[in-house]
């Protein structure tokens, strides 16, 4: 990719509010008369972004810069960047031809130009024949359509589109979408789109953000980012996936599913706890036994083009894309090259939680602010411990029977658990650290959620107290 | 069916009480006391024309101060944490709970010669200064009772326009004041014109703030009208003819604002 023409550029973008991280570290730019689009699911600070961009929300840290100047404290009347507002935003005062010219109006542009410029944008919305209506007269679609226009009639050097699509029914939503797009490209405008849904994201951009808990995963075009993504999140994320546990356990030899298999990634080091991400496509069923996994056919759903099969094989599902109908109950062989398989570094870099502790009595140990007592313990109070917690023995359970409240920070399907990142504060001291939670549990991340431990099974060692 | 059998209790007490009292007012602001009929009381209000413009005049000068005063109020409100709005509301409608009497006795007390305002200017040698007895301090006590009549409709409609209007109209090139002008009044239209009626309506008809705080210089029409019934001048069909001409003048203050309401619903204001 080319660093050349560099309209805007976002440097080490932070900020917070009421104590949370919204941005973190925040690098990007973007090109003249590219349409990228900032893709993630919801509270992963996409919309805070794009109002950075716009002028609506200041960063905290970090610097903003358009065509090569810093725009920080430029306030968002005197940018040239327009936006289509979620929920459209419209003037309700004003009919379709005055929400259109109001920007032009405001500029005290000459009122023939004006005439001219409004009719020519509701003309390329479709929405001729509209202009005396009253916005409250118009359906989504067209409100929407009005919304476009008020933004582009003013041909900003960016227009941001915030989940512009996101009220209208799936029909209308694909025909806009190639409706934008049409636009973007015919009057060669820069679009910066905010959206969750993956499959408009790959249909339109030039280039996506995917974003997660207010960082960025990974920046790249449709095509890099639905073949290479770079972590489990992003390829649970995009598409359908097949995301398993697995380790690398030299260059090109990776275990997972129960087997172990060839492939083309090295440099994970020796036993290393990795992703293995396949999509459900690259995966063929063939007769049992005559490749490495045989599995047995646990749900078929037809989709059109093709069947979506799941397999259980080894205990872990396996999502299969496939144009031949299988009967459930069958038992199958899958199969796949090694060039399928795609090697990750996890989210979480380890098979378990690791937390410090620290003995506060005889039988007794304190960690993140919450106690548990261990029989014939046999440590010094005061003996800091290290305790290593198995992600399958975290439960999560409602609040108010938790041993503590945790953020939930990404959530994977595993094939056979959800593979959980939380998030765990202490009370007093505000230490965080991560835990992993293998769960059966579905639950809405970015939220706060309740996990019980199981204190029999942690696992506690002492560490050395240094200076002794 | 339903409907019509309850609203009835509502219809009776509306004709027994609104309907028939009109009637009996008209009734007597156009007869003689003997009872035969005349235009005598109407055309002798014509002598009074300086206490109605001057009852007017104050009102207006109310109205449009609670205006001023309300209108960022309502908007800051609208925009507020929800506990911010609450604690906020909960201080403007305070004074309310007490008497309407207690209230304008305790400006009575601020604003004297002899009052607090004039004591504290006393240390720094200012004054006296003539505050209580003005046509300002009738207004004063116009503004400080009726305020909340201004920011409650006001702010109940800023508190329904949305943030991304305001900063759409931002995103399109308006600064601050022009925001005010294009969107947020133009939106805040029916609030405004609800606050206008509910302030200057009760400000013209007062006589007990301008009693009160304006003594005898600064009467006021409800005053005048007051002393045709109780006071040395009794004479109700005065009265009468008083308070028709101060309803019919209040009808036409409230027919012109709700006419620019109309304006706004067609959408040819800005």
């Amino acid at each position: 990719m080319s660093t050349e023409n560099k309209l805007m550029e976002l440097k080490n973008i932070t900020l917070s509010y009421d104590g949370e991280k919204i941005l973190d570290n925040v690098n990007l730019y973007i090109r003249d008369k590219e349409f990228v689009t900032f893709l993630g699911p919801s509270g992963c600070g996409k919309t805070t972004t794009l109002r950075i961009i716009g002028g609506f929300a200041s960063a905290e840290q970090g610097d903003v810069y358009f065509e090569g100047k810093r725009i920080n404290d430029v306030p968002a009347y005197k940018r040239p960047i327009n936006t289509v507002f979620q929920r459209y935003a419209l003037f309700p005062h004003l009919n379709v031809y005055d929400n259109v010219a109001f920007g032009l109006k405001v500029k005290k542009m000459d009122k023939k130009e004006i005439d001219q410029k409004v009719r020519k944008m509701l003309e390329i919305v479709n929405l001729k024949g509209f202009e005396k209506r009253r916005i409250t007269k118009l359906s989504g679609g067209q409100q929407q359509r009005v919304a476009i226009a008020r933004a582009l009639v003013n041909h900003p050097k960016i227009l941001l589109l915030d989940e512009p699509l996101g009220a209208l029914d799936l029909k209308l939503r694909k025909e806009m979408q190639i409706e934008l797009k049409n636009i973007q490209q015919q009057l060669g405008i820069t679009f910066v789109y905010v959206t969750h849904d993956q499959e408009e994201a790959l249909a339109m951009s030039d280039t996506i953000v995917v974003m997660k808990d207010g960082e960025i995963q990974q920046i790249g075009t449709p095509e890099d980012i639905y073949n290479e993504p770079k972590n489990a999140f992003v390829a649970d994320f995009i598409g359908e996936s097949n995301i398993f546990d697995g380790v690398m356990i030299n260059d090109y030899l990776v275990q997972f599913s129960g087997s172990e298999f060839c492939c083309v990634d090295s440099g994970f080091g020796e036993n290393a706890p990795v992703d293995v991400v396949i999509r459900p496509e690259d995966v063929n069923i063939v007769a049992p036994n005559t490749s490495m996994l045989t599995g047995v056919v646990e749900n078929v759903v037809f989709k059109g083009v093709h069947y979506e099969v799941t397999v259980l094989c080894n205990g872990v599902e396996w999502l299969i894309q496939t144009t031949k109908h299988q009967e459930v109950g069958n038992e199958v062989g899958l199969s796949f090259g090694p060039d399928d398989i795609h090697i990750m570094k996890r989210l979480f870099n380890d098979f378990d939680s690791k937390v410090k502790g620290k003995v506060i009595s005889e039988n007794e140990i304190e960690f993140l602010g919450i106690t548990f007592t261990r029989e014939n313990l046999g440590l010094q109070e005061g003996q800091e411990v290290l305790l290593t917690i198995d992600p399958k023995q975290i439960q999560v359970v409602s609040e108010d029977h938790a041993d503590m409240i945790v953020y939930l920070e990404s959530m994977v399907y595993k094939g056979a658990y959800n593979e959980m990142i939380v998030w765990a504060t202490h009370k007093e001291t505000q230490e965080a650290v991560n835990l992993l939670i293998h769960s059966m549990n579905d639950e809405q991340i970015a939220t706060d959620i309740g996990i019980k431990f199981n204190f029999d099974s942690i696992k506690i060692s002492p560490l050395e107290v240094k200076g002794e | 069916m339903l409907k019509k059998s309850i609203s009835f209790p509502y219809l009776l007490w509306m004709i027994i009480f609104v309907i028939v009292p009109l009637g009996i007012m008209v009734y007597f602001a156009f007869t003689t006391s003997g009872g035969s009929f005349t235009f005598e009381n109407i055309e002798k209000i014509s002598q009074y024309t300086p206490i109605f413009i001057k009852s007017i005049n104050l009102a207006i000068i109310a109205t449009i101060i609670c205006f001023f005063i309300s209108f960022p109020l309502a908007y800051i409100l609208s925009r507020a944490s929800d506990n911010y709005q609450r604690t906020s509301m909960l201080l403007l409608m305070l004074p309310m709970w007490m008497s309407f009497l207690l209230r304008t006795y305790a400006w009575m007390t601020l604003l004297e010669n002899e009052g607090l305002i004039n004591k504290f200017l006393g240390l720094f040698n200012i004054g006296p200064v003539q505050m209580i007895n003005t046509p300002g301090a009738v207004v004063l006590g116009m503004v400080y009772n009726y305020l909340p009549f201004m920011v409650l409709p006001l702010y109940s409609i800023m508190a329904k326009i949305d943030n991304s209007v305001i900063e759409a109209a931002q995103d399109l090139g308006c600064n601050i004041f022009k925001v005010v002008i294009k969107v947020l009044l133009p939106l805040s239209l029916p609030g405004i014109i609800t606050g206008i009626t509910m302030v200057f309506v009760p400000s013209v008809s007062t006589f007990i703030i301008s009693r009160m705080l304006g003594g005898g210089q600064n009467m006021m029409i409800g005053d005048l009208i007051e002393q045709q019934f109780i006071g040395s001048t009794y004479n109700p069909n005065m009265g009468s003819a008083m308070s028709l001409i101060l309803m019919v003048i209040m009808l036409v203050v409230m027919g012109i604002t709700s006419s620019l309401d109309d304006d706004e619903r067609e959408g040819i204001v800005i």
